[in-house]
């Protein structure tokens, strides 16, 4: 029988009161998993499979997908999930390869820093988004940016 | 060292030395799942922080993001997203993998023929997507 030595042992026991936060970050991951595995392979068919695929995506075609709240709603719910789900994933890969202390704490920071910005700005972009922006030619514009 | 007789030292005894692919994991199936997973998850990362600010230029001006993701349509940033997307199904499916060990005895104990599943079910997506994008890449 062959005993395999426990790889890391925890530098603080999980908390005996209050809100556990690896055990949720470890749901988290799986659970954002699943959903992401459905939302990104869906975004990756309608975008790269469907027609012409990359070649057909310009300015007109990210318009068309957002004149409709689902794809907007898809979008962020993507951008959530994947950027939340990515930095956890990352916080993983400090904690692993740097020992307690500034470089850590610094690259920590630089993670939440940089997932709560592009959090911000995605959704942002996503919901205020203009279709038919004034004084742009009409060729790069959704076709009915035209009709009004 | 209290064991000594008639003056000699012996040596103490040291656990046999073991070889990485005697352990269910290191060196084998288990522990490169973890290293594809690794290594895929890292580059999705990166990807993902550039793939927010380029869609973030719709909100500039429509020049501005056809300029950018013209550059998307060339035939190297293709066979990027070739690697791109081999790389998230492959974290997809390991993902799923990984789930279904933590919670499923049964999966636990056939970790390593579940890891040859994600190989293959990989295959499958990636000979439906790759002749079909190369096309789209290629063509026009």
């Amino acid at each position: 029988m062959t005993t395999i030595e426990a790889p890391r042992t925890p530098t603080r026991p999980a908390p005996k009161r209050g809100v556990n936060w690896e055990k949720w970050g470890w749901i988290y991951m799986r659970v954002s998993g699943v959903v992401l595995l459905v939302l990104i392979f869906t975004h990756l068919f309608a975008n790269l499979m469907v027609g012409d695929g990359v070649k057909a995506i310009d300015f007109g075609f990210v318009a068309g997908k957002w004149a409709h709240p689902f794809w907007q709603w898809w979008d962020v719910a993507m951008l959530w999930l994947a950027l939340i789900h990515g930095a956890n994933g990352m916080r993983t890969i400090v904690n692993d390869y740097t020992n307690p202390g500034t470089v850590q704490k610094l690259l920590k920071w630089a993670l939440l820093a940089s997932t709560v910005a592009l959090i911000v700005l995605g959704t942002l972009v996503v919901f205020t988004f203009e279709p038919c922006p004034a004084g742009s030619p009409a060729e790069l514009l959704p076709s009915f940016c035209t009709a009004v | 060292m209290p064991e000594t007789s008639a003056g000699t030292l012996t040596a103490p005894t040291k656990p046999a030395k073991q070889r990485p692919g005697g352990t269910l994991y290191r060196g084998r199936e288990g522990m490169w799942s973890w290293v594809l997973h690794r290594i895929t998850g890292v580059a999705i990362f990166f990807f993902l922080l550039v793939h927010i600010l380029d869609t973030a230029l719709v909100r500039v001006s429509p020049e501005a993001y056809n300029a950018v993701i013209g550059t998307y349509q060339t035939p190297i940033m293709g066979l990027g997203e070739v690697a791109l997307v081999g790389a998230i199904v492959f974290h997809a499916f390991n993902g799923l993998r990984v789930i279904l060990v933590d919670f499923w005895t049964w999966a636990t104990r056939h970790q390593r023929f579940l890891f040859y599943l994600v190989v293959a079910l990989w295959l499958v997506t990636m000979l439906a997507f790759v002749p079909r994008h190369l096309i789209n890449v290629f063509s026009h």
